[in-house]
């Protein structure tokens, strides 16, 4: 069978459309500059870098005990944080769902799932020193403990854990939201015991959303830098030894090798989850629920639950507080009181505070319209359109989601620094504003655009294909109906990709010249010094500003969001 | 509305699908020639899967032909992009962009195309008279019940004037009685208007309702087209036979022909039927037979015994085996007939000239 003239008339119509073509090429060389390249660079790096190609530089690497160390952590530790935190996650979710809740446990509910989002990633790292470091407020204050070691494996577990177990409670809270509950009715009416019913229906439903939970926390584990650099101690993991490899000993080529190592173990993982464990998910919770779930209100089984779920989120939420109490102490460690505000009048006066702030400001608010628009135009083309360069688009910047900050910070240094394969062009940007812009859109595009893609995929397609029937090119249909009906996403997706770029560090940290202060690094370098009372500060008004702007955003969705009254349908 | 009238030519058409399970290419449509008069009401009419939708949307331009051109008129439009070809689709979801009230909904092809806005006001007021939507133009779309938010869909779609207008199942998201009224009223609209229309369903009472010709498709192909009546007492086959409203089989080998007339030999019994050219004695032949054309005797006709008996109403249903064939009967207003019970031996009565051959 021939489809040639049917895909020749596809292109051609495609062809009559500037704007998109345009809007095509230009996001195809987007992807490629800065996504694909500085990866593929990395690959060519590490065969060719020490001269000669060949596996020269892996043996070099996997000679070194640091680096195999490194592996041997890194895993470990994302694997018992992917177990703990989907454990955890569950443990959440399943009480906020199957448990009527009292009005204060549910609200300790929604403030434990909202921290991680406004808060700088590391900053339990900072609270748990604090807390409970060898001057911890409690170990040593309150029980008296003088040599308590938090840092190295126990610390990273327990601060990794604490970290992304909110992202699993979200994650699994809405699949289980899912299932039917005429399931669990069925099998409670043959006689099962709840405990029956949970191990027998329920939790053989939610297992490959767990599976799935599991995977996407132990990536983010062995992806984050910053939480291992700051509590870590000695216990190097991947993500600190590349830094280590480039800032400490020059090695470049050696830590491309290790880039190339690590984004292997990321990918592979991504690839499961992506591949196998999505679509298990959703081949087995495809069902909505037909109607409300009776809650347990059984007293045996709500009040220990409810009790221990609100202790652990207190305990979150105490460890978050701490950050800006702490920042209030006279001397860390050994003068608590009286509270004072002189940390925070360091910041500005003698730390340049103000610099920090405008620069990482400016450059995450000029990054984040720009990846909110690319994001929303990167779902339009793979929801709504057909194109031959379509499968690549999504492609790449789903691949982006699994490439770690540290990997893609590597590859800029190594593609750009001297230039597009070190031809010099483009070398320029190096050590720009605009490579961490760059960087900046990179690293949340892929959450933009899977958020875009999601809300997308709820309208029908008929009514963008209605207007361009009308008379509306490709343009008209993307800005009249298009964005107007995902205008919530796009306001979302806007502070989601502010907030991201203002807490990021991982990357930028390897980037970033002395010319841009940015907060999250000055954070990094006080808390590295011990002086934890100017990284709390630092970190402080970071979330008050991080939080000012998802607070800007609901206002802001809910006088202006069009989609709301849309919605009510 | 003072337009040239165009109609629609498709010549030679494919569409090759690949079946994402298995990978498999096949023909969505296959090789499909038709001809639509300007100004009449066609239906493409068809089981799921047929090719009907396929086809709508390759005139539209959302998909494009694999093989064959596709004339607006005279002039070849296989190139043309949706929002550049001279049609207007009324789609099955209503399509309305919910974030406009019923005015911006209908003018939003009119300001696309700049129209002045006096004119828009002119055209508008019209055209919401036409589909008695007068007063309704700040409403939000989703404050219309499902009938009007038809209504401003096909409004939408006649205000541009386009030369063809295309409707992509319309109706089958309204209840029963809505879309009987609906049908009559869509209708009156395109006689009113005297535009072209391509209407896509899959329910035969629609299609009978509206069109002026119909064309029924099966997995690609046209199978038959023609005018209602013709489509429904002279099918082409026993696909088209069936899917128009309810037939009966009966097969038999020809043993004899006289003026016109032959002779099966149906389950052992003799039966006379207008015969039809180049029937040849010997040969097997199958004879559709309507429920409606059929009644019950003691005497004449097919031997046959009643099998199911059920009373509906209007008409008395019966089912009955004739040898081996079952065959399902209506007889309409049976309060003054005699009514024949399950496992009674009866007769199959019906004239020669009510049967046709296939």
């Amino acid at each position: 069978m021939a489809r040639g003239q049917g895909a020749a008339l596809d292109r051609k119509k495609l062809m009559a459309d500037p704007i998109m073509v345009t809007t095509i090429v230009v996001l195809i060389t987007f992807l490629t500059l800065f996504i694909l390249y500085p990866l593929a660079i990395l690959l060519v790096d590490s065969f060719v870098g020490d001269g000669g190609f060949g596996f020269g530089i892996f043996k070099r690497v996997f000679a070194m005990p640091t680096f195999t160390r490194a592996i041997g952590n890194t895993l470990k530790v994302g694997f018992v944080v992917g177990i703990l935190s989907s454990l955890i996650g569950l443990l959440f979710a399943y009480v906020e769902v199957y448990v009527r809740l009292n009005k204060f446990a549910g609200g300790l509910f929604k403030v434990v799932s909202m921290l991680p989002v406004v808060s700088p990633p590391f900053v339990l790292s900072l609270s748990m020193i604090m807390l409970f470091g060898k001057a911890g407020i409690i170990t040593r204050f309150l029980l008296g403990i003088y040599d308590n070691n938090v840092y190295g494996y126990w610390g990273i577990v327990i601060v990794q854990t604490l970290t992304f177990f909110p992202v699993c409670y979200m994650m699994l809270k809405g699949l289980l939201k899912n299932i039917d509950p005429s399931l669990e009715e069925a099998a409670r009416d043959m006689g099962a015991s709840r405990w029956k019913v949970f191990a027998d229906v329920t939790l053989p439903l939610m297992l490959p959303g767990l599976g799935n939970a599991f995977l996407v926390t132990f990536i983010e584990s062995i992806a984050d830098f910053a939480n291992p650099m700051i509590i870590g101690g000695s216990y190097d993991t991947l993500a600190t030894t590349i830094y280590l490899q480039i800032t400490g000993a020059y090695d470049k080529a050696g830590a491309a090798a290790m880039a190339v190592v690590l984004l292997c173990i990321t990918l592979a993982m991504f690839a499961v989850q992506k591949y196998y464990l999505e679509a298990k998910t959703a081949a087995t919770l495809t069902g909505k629920a037909s109607r409300a779930r009776m809650l347990i209100e059984d007293k045996s089984v709500k009040i220990p639950l409810t009790i221990l779920c609100s202790l652990g989120a207190m305990f979150v939420i105490m460890m978050y507080i701490c950050v800006p109490i702490g920042a209030c102490f006279p001397t860390w460690g050994y003068k608590f009181f009286p509270l004072t505000g002189k940390w925070f009048a360091q910041v500005f006066t003698k730390y340049r505070g103000l610099k920090a702030f405008k620069d990482s400001f400016v450059l995450s608010l000029i990054a984040s319209p720009i990846t909110a628009l690319l994001s929303m135009i990167i779902s339009y083309l793979v929801v709504k359109r057909k194109f031959k360069s379509k499968g690549f688009i999504e492609a790449v910047s789903m691949l982006a989601m699994a490439v770690p900050g540290t990997v893609l910070g590597v590859g800029f240094i190594r593609g750009y620094s001297g230039g597009l394969f070190h031809t010099g062009v483009l070398q320029g940007i190096y050590g720009t504003g605009l490579i961490l812009i760059i960087v900046f859109v990179v690293r949340s595009l892929p959450t933009g655009t899977r958020s875009g893609i999601s809300a997308l995929r709820q309208i029908d397609k008929s009514i963008e294909e209605s207007a361009y029937d009308m008379g509306a090119d490709s343009f008209k249909v993307f800005m009249t109906v298009t964005l107007p009906l995902i205008k919530d996403s796009f306001l979302s997706g806007l502070v989601t990709a502010f907030v991201r770029s203002i807490t990021a560090i991982s990357a930028i940290i390897l980037l970033v010249t002395p010319a841009y202060l940015l907060i999250t690094v000055q954070i990094n370098e006080f808390a590295e010094k011990g002086a934890f009372s100017l990284a709390c500060a630092f970190a402080t008004i970071l979330i008050i500003i991080t939080y000012s702007a998802v607070l800007l955003m609901n206002l802001f969705i809910k006088y202006f969001g069009t989609s709301r009254k849309i919605k009510e349908d | 509305m003072e337009k040239m009238k165009k109609g629609v030519r498709l010549e030679h058409i494919s569409k090759i699908y690949k079946d994402p399970k298995t990978g498999k290419e096949f023909y969505a449509v296959k090789d499909t020639s038709l001809t639509i008069e300007p100004g009449s009401f066609v239906t493409l009419l068809g089981p799921s899967g047929c090719g009907k939708t396929t086809t709508l949307r390759m005139i539209a331009g959302f998909e494009s032909p694999d093989e064959g051109e596709i004339y607006l008129g005279d002039e070849p439009i296989n190139e043309l992009t949706p929002n550049k070809r001279d049609t207007a689709m009324v789609f099955q979801s209503y399509a309305l962009l919910p974030h406009y009230n019923v005015f911006d909904n209908v003018a939003y092809g009119l300001k696309l195309r700049k129209v002045p806005k006096e004119e828009i006001q002119e055209r508008m007021m019209r055209i919401l008279e036409l589909v008695e939507l007068s007063g309704m133009e700040a409403r939000m779309t989703n404050q219309l019940s499902g009938g009007q938010q038809q209504r401003v869909a096909l409004a939408r779609a006649l205000v541009i004037e386009p030369s063809v207008l295309l409707f992509d199942e319309p109706l089958s998201n309204l209840d029963a009685k809505l879309r009987v009224s609906m049908r009559t009223e869509i209708r009156r609209i395109q006689q009113e208007v005297g535009i072209t229309a391509i209407y896509v369903t899959h329910d035969q009472s629609e299609a009978m309702a509206l069109s002026d010709n119909i064309i029924i498709m099966n997995k690609g192909v046209v199978a038959q087209m023609g005018t209602p009546q013709e489509i429904y007492y002279h099918p082409v086959d026993e696909f088209v036979a069936d899917f128009i409203g309810e037939a009966n089989f009966l097969r038999g080998k020809m043993t004899g022909s006289e003026q016109g007339y032959a002779t099966l030999n149906v389950e052992g019994y003799p039966l006379r039927v207008r015969g039809k050219e180049g029937m040849e004695i010997g040969e097997e032949y199958t004879v559709v037979l309507r429920p409606e054309a059929a009644s019950l005797g003691d005497e004449g006709g097919l031997p046959c015994r009643v099998v199911l008996s059920c009373f509906m109403g209007s008409y008395q249903n019966y089912h009955v085996m004739v040898g081996d064939t079952l065959v399902k009967l209506e007889e309409h207003n049976p309060k003054n007939k005699r009514i024949y019970q399950v496992g009674e031996d009866c007769h199959l009565i019906f004239e020669p000239e009510s049967v046709h051959v296939l």
